[in-house]
């Protein structure tokens, strides 16, 4: 099949980026968006026209690298779906196809199709984990977790950090992504010591670094690939009203000796 | 070169608590003195890292992707064995340890298997601390399944995605170090070049892949966590960044190269399906548990799965291997894939396929069933092939998975260059020629969690470690020899993409050095690879420039590398004239086809020096000794 793309070029952060018409011949309908991009690739090579950088590496739907805007949705046009695993039997043989890099403040771009997405590893830097040294802790069977527990929270584990969500958000908001880390830990009986500080430090974060906020159009649980739920988004506002009040009350004093 | 394996002396199951009390510490107040470079953020640098971080060294570490998390360990599937015997069936220590041994068919180290056997246990109680959710059963407590190679239930596992909840695990411990400064993390970045001074690993250079700066980096040592090298074959399960070039750099300053030959082929994967294609996606091997492997009995056989009768499908793995069944070792699975197509049997566009079918699963527990356990797994299937497998048998077809050779490394992990340590896929320690499902997750986490924090601190403890600076000479040396190779790749200016080079070297490699081998194809290999390596050299077409982001130079420093290796790979496979494994030489099989083994003659790690470009790399041998195992005839029957 034969599609025309119009694709997002910028040669670094510091250029000025503008839409380029690219015509993509004999592309095969089993190939996947990525591979389509290959050849299309491989063909301006050929022409000695530098190549479209796109960010990939797994190829099948669990690194979170692979982005792309296409035809205005992210991920692409097929529900559930990264851009890695949207395959070109998707679209239509003449169709134009709009491909864009991720639109937010905080993910400033790189080239082309690539975006600098560390704000989204600085949020969990701020208190996405369980504090706890490498050792010898307790023996893993020593603490049961109610099966529904355990799989609400991996409904939210699976979160591959590629920030979709952010980018079908008018307001550009990490919320689903921030929500899907608190959710999980919240849910977990590892993550009920750092319960308060963990959620207030993230959501500090998330501002200091130039996000938008949630305005609940949920935009993003439509956009995002592992199908997170917005369900987790109210639990994450709970849980910081709650962290907001618990904070506020005076604190005992650490003692010494 | 000098080989000592360091295997502490005494009772096999005592030597490495006995190891561990007789190794140095640096005490808590000294350890933020010492830099140690981690290069690598998958399951072994990251856990490597967080955990020296922890203990209060000062970390740096790298990773070419964007983001810590994204590193190659985020793709496994199945699950990671530890022999807690929650079950009750009788796993343990020892089990777990002759299993993989086996598995292995006797061409690991003995000690090194028998201490991942003994720490597995606390790699689930550390990961379940941190939060990963881990499957559960209704009462709360851990879940398993069988992998392949065993006959317990040892697997622990995450949906079909137990490689990303553990490295997440292990990215959310880097993350906390982080943010307490004792690690600082590089993404983006990618090391091309290690440093030694007086002998010693004492740095490395980075390529920063956004502005093409050069920057040195100097530590008391350097820990390698690179991953595996599967896609020397182009076409692989391994994501498309995943490369040799680190151990490539470290082989060529020194560092013997193990084993390079013992590649894993997966018998579970997508068929190949055109030209375009650019990765081959594995179906995970615990769809074993539940599916069955099968082909018609008769050749030619166009009628589709539904209307072959029952008595017209040979489930040959059932028939050939009755004790372990769809569950025999993956060696044997792929090799009996390739036997039943290569008769004229396969199944699919080509001929190239078998049948991997679940209607009896369906039957026994239901649609529902299934889609509880492997659901990502039928999606990814669906979302590739267009086809529904909850409704047909899924089509498979082995394919590159993962590499157990890798840079040779003592029982303390430290490679023959006094402080470079290897970790992970990228060392050839702990699966011998063959690796079992659910072993290398184990692996990276041991070595990284359990093992170099003893070891390295006991390095750092012995050893006289001179001050050096990035402005000696080794480091400028180091750093100006990358530059030259960078602006070298980009001034060629020829006429064919770094891509066609790499296909090409993917196909002579999987036709000449793949499933199975022979010493004709072996040679004509050795032969045509040199070629195209010059044809490379001189045609190669990079375009751009090295201060934007330029990923087509980010590949042709890697593939100039592959192009070096695979050439080794292959003088690798010709030197070992027996079959163990995942190395089949079609000279040596017994008469039904099995691997034939020759002991007396190659119960040894092969250790291959380099001697300067251009010149035959040195064999260098490590003989294995087995003292708590016999040498037997693997047998899955
Ligand atoms: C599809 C798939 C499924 C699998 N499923 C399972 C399973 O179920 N169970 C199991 O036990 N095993 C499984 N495996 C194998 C297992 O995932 C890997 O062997 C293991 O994760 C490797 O971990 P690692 O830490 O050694 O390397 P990787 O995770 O590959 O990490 C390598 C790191 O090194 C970095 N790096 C590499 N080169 C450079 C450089 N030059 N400069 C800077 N950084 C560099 C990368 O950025 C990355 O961070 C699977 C493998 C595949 C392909
Ligand atoms: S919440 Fe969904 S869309 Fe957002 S980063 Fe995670 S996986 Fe991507
Ligand atoms: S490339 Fe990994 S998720 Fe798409």
């Amino acid at each position: 099949m034969d599609v025309t793309l119009h694709v997002w070029r910028q040669k670094n952060a510091k250029a000025k980026g503008a839409m380029e018409v690219i015509e993509g011949k004999d592309i095969s309908e089993h190939s996947s968006f990525l591979e389509m991009l290959d050849t299309v690739n491989e063909t301006l090579l050929s022409k000695g026209q530098e190549p479209i950088a796109f960010d990939h590496d797994c190829r099948e739907g669990i690194c979170g690298a692979c982005s792309l805007v296409i035809n205005g949705e992210p991920h692409g046009p097929e529900y559930g779906t990264t851009t890695c695993q949207l395959h070109m039997r998707s679209f239509k043989n003449g169709q134009h196809i709009f491909i864009e890099p991720w639109r937010a403040k905080a993910f400033p771009v790189i080239r082309d199709l690539v975006v600098d997405r560390e704000a989204f590893d600085r949020i969990q830097q701020a208190g996405g984990f369980v504090s706890v040294n490498v050792g010898s802790p307790q023996d893993a069977n020593c603490l049961p977790i109610a099966k529904q527990d355990a799989d609400k929270a991996f409904d939210a584990a699976v979160c591959i950090g590629c920030g979709a969500c952010v980018a079908a958000c008018k307001n550009a908001s990490p919320m689903l992504f921030v929500a899907a880390k608190v959710s999980q830990l919240a849910l977990l009986p590892q993550g009920q010591p750092e319960r308060e500080s963990r959620v207030l430090a993230m959501v500090d974060q998330m501002k200091k670094e130039g996000f938008g906020n949630c305005s609940n159009q949920y935009e993003c649980e439509a956009a995002c690939p592992k199908e997170i739920s917005v369900e987790h988004i109210a639990r994450m506002n709970r849980e910081y009203l709650r962290a907001s009040f618990l904070e506020e009350a005076p604190k005992a004093g650490h003692g010494g000796d | 070169m000098i080989l000592d394996s360091k295997v502490p002396s005494g009772d096999l199951a005592d030597k490495w608590e006995d190891h561990k009390f007789h190794m140095k510490l640096i005490n808590p107040a000294n350890r933020r003195k010492h830099d140690i470079i981690v290069i690598g953020s998958g399951l072994a640098g990251a856990s490597a890292a967080a955990t020296l971080g922890g203990l209060g060294y000062n970390v740096s570490c790298f990773c070419f992707q964007d983001s810590p998390r994204r590193a190659h360990s985020i793709a496994a599937q199945g699950g990671i064995n530890a022999a807690k015997n929650y079950q009750g069936d009788g796993d343990s220590v020892h089990r777990l340890f002759y299993d993989t041994i086996k598995g292995g068919d006797f061409r690991a180290r003995e000690a090194n298997v028998h201490r991942l056997a003994e720490v597995s246990r606390n790699i689930i109680d550390q990961c379940v601390a941190q939060g990963v959710p881990f499957a559960r059963d209704y009462g709360g407590l851990l879940d398993n399944r069988s992998f392949g190679g065993a006959q317990v239930s040892r697997t622990f596992y995450a949906r079909g995605q137990t490689g990303q909840q553990l490295l997440l695990g292990a990215y959310s411990a880097l993350n906390r170090e982080i943010s307490r400064g004792t690690v600082k993390m590089y993404s983006r970045k990618e090391m091309l070049e290690i440093v030694l001074v007086d002998g010693k690993a004492r740095g490395v250079i980075i390529r920063d892949l956004v502005t093409g700066e050069i920057t040195t980096h100097s530590g008391d040592a350097v820990i390698m966590a690179t991953g595996g090298y599967g896609n020397v074959f182009y076409l692989s399960t391994n994501a498309k960044g995943c490369n040799v070039t680190a151990s490539w750099r470290a082989h060529k300053k020194g560092a013997g190269f193990a084993n390079p030959c013992y590649t894993q082929i997966h018998p579970t994967c997508i068929p190949v399906s055109g030209d375009y294609q650019s990765k081959l996606t594995l179906m995970s091997e615990s769809l074993r548990n539940d599916g069955r492997v099968w082909v018609p009995s008769k050749k030619g056989d166009t009628r589709s799965a539904f209307e072959i009768p029952e008595a017209e499908r040979d489930y040959y793995l059932e028939r050939k291997y009755p004790s372990y069944g769809n569950l025999a070792p993956r060696d044997i699975a792929s090799r009996s894939a390739k036997e039943a197509c290569d008769a004229g049997l396969g199944v699919g566009p080509g001929g190239l396929g078998v049948y991997l079918d679940f209607a009896d699963a369906i039957k026994r527990v239901g649609e529902d069933g299934i889609k509880k356990k492997y659901g990502n797994l039928f999606h990814m299937y669906q979302k590739i092939t267009a086809e529904n497998p909850y409704k047909a048998p899924m089509r498979i077809y082995p394919a590159v998975h993962y590499t157990m050779g890798g840079l040779w490394v003592d029982y303390n992990l430290m490679s023959n260059i006094p402080g470079l340590f290897v970790l992970g896929e990228a060392n050839f320690s702990d699966h011998g020629a063959n690796r079992l499902g659910a072993s290398a997750l184990m692996q990276g986490l041991a070595d990284g969690y359990f093992v170099v924090p003893f070891t390295l601190a006991n390095y750092i403890a012995s050893e006289k470690l001179n001050k050096v600076k990035t402005t000696d000479a080794p480091f400028t040396e180091a750093a100006n020899a990358v530059k030259e190779r960078t602006q070298k790749f980009l001034s060629i200016k020829g006429g064919r993409s770094v891509d066609s080079f790499h296909k090409e070297l993917g196909q002579v490699m999987w036709d000449k050095c793949g499933m199975a081998r022979d010493k004709a194809g072996l040679e004509a290999a050795i032969v045509k690879i040199p070629k195209l390596r010059e044809e490379f050299w001189q045609n190669v077409k990079v375009l751009g420039e090295n201060e934007n982001l330029n990923q087509s130079l980010e590949r042709a420093g890697r593939v100039a590398d592959f192009l070096e290796f695979g050439e080794l790979m292959c003088q690798d496979a010709l030197h070992r004239e027996e079959s163990c494994g995942g190395h089949f030489r079609s000279e040596h099989q017994t008469e039904d086809g099995e691997a034939k083994r020759n002991d007396e003659q190659f119960c040894y790690v092969g250790v291959w020096e380099h001697k300067g470009d251009g010149k035959k790399a040195e064999l260098n041998k490590e003989p294995l000794e087995f003292t708590d195992v016999k040498l037997a005839t693997r047998s899955y029957k």
